[in-house]
């Protein structure tokens, strides 16, 4: 296997500023291992080789002219199809958007550009980024990387068997209830879902946009801070986007936790979590510990509902979200219609998925004339509650740790049949969305051979201490460094 | 109070989905599980909690108010084959009667 694969997004970028590599030779490198091993993970949805070896000879130019090429160049990145690329298709991996060529970027995908990074092409997602396993993907289902039998979580699902498998150096995702997290702790990898607002989500197609928060799946967590220095920031194209300064995440990689206090949430070590994570995740408590943190139980009791009102809210604001969709002005469309009804309801009725249309009709039903109260409305008061009850608890300590799925990945097909039972797979990870708070998973062992992931969950805007904790973490252990045999 | 299979058929309707027998076979016990679930949240009084639409506090944020182009129409109308280059819009079934 190539040496330059194994490279981090960061050792890649000094490597290829120093000129002992071109950006060129990265960016093949990448393309040959996805010519090599994607036909059995099955993470790109559109690989664009063309484009990416033409911007990888734009940063070796750069270079050669002396000019700054940026902190992430030559370092490939695969993106989730759910982010606008123009003129590449984007397709939410969804029959409805078959053939839709956006005619603008993101927000974070231009300025991963600007920063050098090398976009290898849109990987695969659970429809609309509605799932927890990417078998709802309307297109086909990614595998895990460290076992082929196994889902790569979801929905972010083939950012993180791209990253997990050597086939981009790091990945975007977005995280609406834990689809950044809980795929990276399936893969092994580190996953960041931002601060509600820290980035901009213009471009991510919208799926419940009081959730929704694009993040980075990378194997370290150095490499986290630097794509969230990139990506972060205010735009004016995105309303929600928070004018806040941002700082440079990689010098908030002390090493040192000293006097940091860590909370420990009973809920989250309670049944439904596996005994074996558990142990994981109280093993890795330990370390911490050794490191200088200090341990802290601490109770956030309305945990047990949140996953209801996410299951009210998400959907609610999905079935507005996906009103767009009706075969008008871009995507598939179904020709037969006798008039603009019929136009709707078939073009709509062949294009989504199970999955989203059970979301959307549970969305429509929980809003409309009647029930609002019963459950929208109620759902928004019990947001409030997950919110208070984070709110105590950062008065008491600066982090929160626990598992961050139930059990390490189950078998492909093993929960398609039983909706709830793959929701469940959700519950560690469902409330950092409804509190807007940033949350971080990062490998923690590995049970028998696949990897198990812990969470950290922190106030408002402190990415920087999530970080700092996980890179400590990595520098004191090795589950980062080991690679999945392909 | 679970959703029969004509409930789950009005819903559709108006979420403009266009449910087959089978769908709605399926999809009429998993919105029922669905709905057990969230009867959960009515043992939680929340008489005097606000709710929460966001969960960061910010204010409404206004910019410069600065023209700028949009989108060229050719671009946009590219993205469907179902166009009218002439009149430069989209084609849809008739939707006034005769």
């Amino acid at each position: 296997m190539n040496e330059i694969l194994t490279l981090t997004a960061a050792a890649i970028a000094a490597k290829v500023k120093a000129r002992e590599i071109s950006a060129r030779e990265v960016t093949e490198a990448f393309l040959a291992r996805i010519e090599a091993v994607d036909n059995d993970i099955q993470a790109f949805v559109t690989v664009t080789p063309e484009a990416s070896l033409k911007a990888a000879d734009a940063v070796d130019a750069k270079i050669a002219a002396g000019e700054d090429a940026g902190s992430l160049a030559g370092a490939p990145v695969a993106l989730k199809d759910n982010l606008c690329t123009r003129g590449i298709e984007t397709t939410c991996s969804s029959k409805i958007l078959r053939g839709f060529v956006p005619p603008y970027n993101a927000t974070v995908v231009e300025k991963l550009a600007s920063a050098g990074a090398i976009a290898l092409g849109k990987v695969n997602l659970d429809e609309f980024a509605m799932g927890s396993s990417t078998e709802n993907s309307g297109l086909f289902p990614t595998r895990n990387p460290w076992d082929l039998t196994k889902v790569p979580g979801g929905s972010s699902g083939g950012s993180a068997a791209a990253v997990a498998s050597l086939e981009a150096s790091v990945a975007l995702g977005s995280d609406t209830g834990g689809s950044i997290r809980q795929p990276a702790a399936f893969c092994g990898l580190v996953g960041l879902k931002p601060t509600y607002g820290r980035v901009s989500r213009y471009g991510l197609v919208a799926f419940a946009s009081s959730l929704d928060q694009i993040g980075p799946l990378t194997r370290t967590a150095e490499d986290a801070a630097l794509v969230l220095n990139v990506i972060a920031g205010q735009d004016s194209r995105d309303s929600t986007s928070v004018p806040r300064p941002v700082p440079d995440y990689t010098k908030a990689l002390t090493g040192d936790i000293r006097g940091l206090k860590i909370g420990v949430p009973i809920e989250y070590f309670a049944e439904g979590i596996s005994t074996e994570v558990r142990a994981f995740v109280t093993t890795a408590i330990g370390i911490l510990r050794g490191l200088g943190a200090e341990i802290i139980e601490v109770s956030l009791p309305y945990t047990d509902y949140a996953l209801a009102a996410y299951y009210i809210v998400a959907p609610a604001e999905a079935s507005s979200n996906l009103a767009r969709y009706d075969g008008v002005r871009f995507g598939a469309r179904v020709t037969s219609a006798k008039d603009h009804i019929e136009l709707f309801e078939n073009t709509r009725d062949e294009g989504f998925g199970a999955e989203v249309k059970q979301r959307i009709l549970t969305g429509t039903y929980a809003l409309s004339a009647g029930y609002y109260d019963a459950y929208y409305a109620k759902a928004q008061k019990v947001r409030t509650l997950i919110r208070r009850d984070f709110d105590a608890a950062f008065e008491k300590v600066d982090a929160i740790i626990s598992p961050t799925t139930p059990t390490p990945a189950f078998g492909l097909g093993e929960k398609s049949d039983d909706p709830l039972a793959m929701k469940l797979s959700d519950i560690c990870t469902i409330p950092a969305n409804m509190a807007g708070i940033p949350a971080l998973s990062l490998c923690c062992g590995f049970l028998d051979g696949l990897p198990v992931g812990m969470q950290l969950q922190g106030p408002a805007f402190s990415e920087e201490t999530l970080l700092n904790i996980a890179h400590t973490y990595q520098l004191e252990t090795d589950w980062h460094t080991r690679r999945p045999t392909l | 109070m679970a959703l029969t299979p004509d409930d789950v058929r009005k819903v559709g309707s108006l979420a403009r989905l266009a449910l087959s027998d089978n769908e709605i076979a399926r999809l009429t016990p998993q919105l029922n599980d669905l709905l057990a679930q969230f009867a959960r949240l009515q043992e939680l009084n929340t008489d005097d909690v606000p709710p929460t639409s966001h969960a960061v506090p910010v204010k409404a944020l206004l910019r410069e108010d600065v023209t700028a182009p949009s989108l060229p129409r050719e671009e946009v109308l590219r993205l469907s084959p179902h166009v009218d280059e002439y009149i430069g819009g989209f084609i849809v079934p008739q939707v006034i009667g005769e």
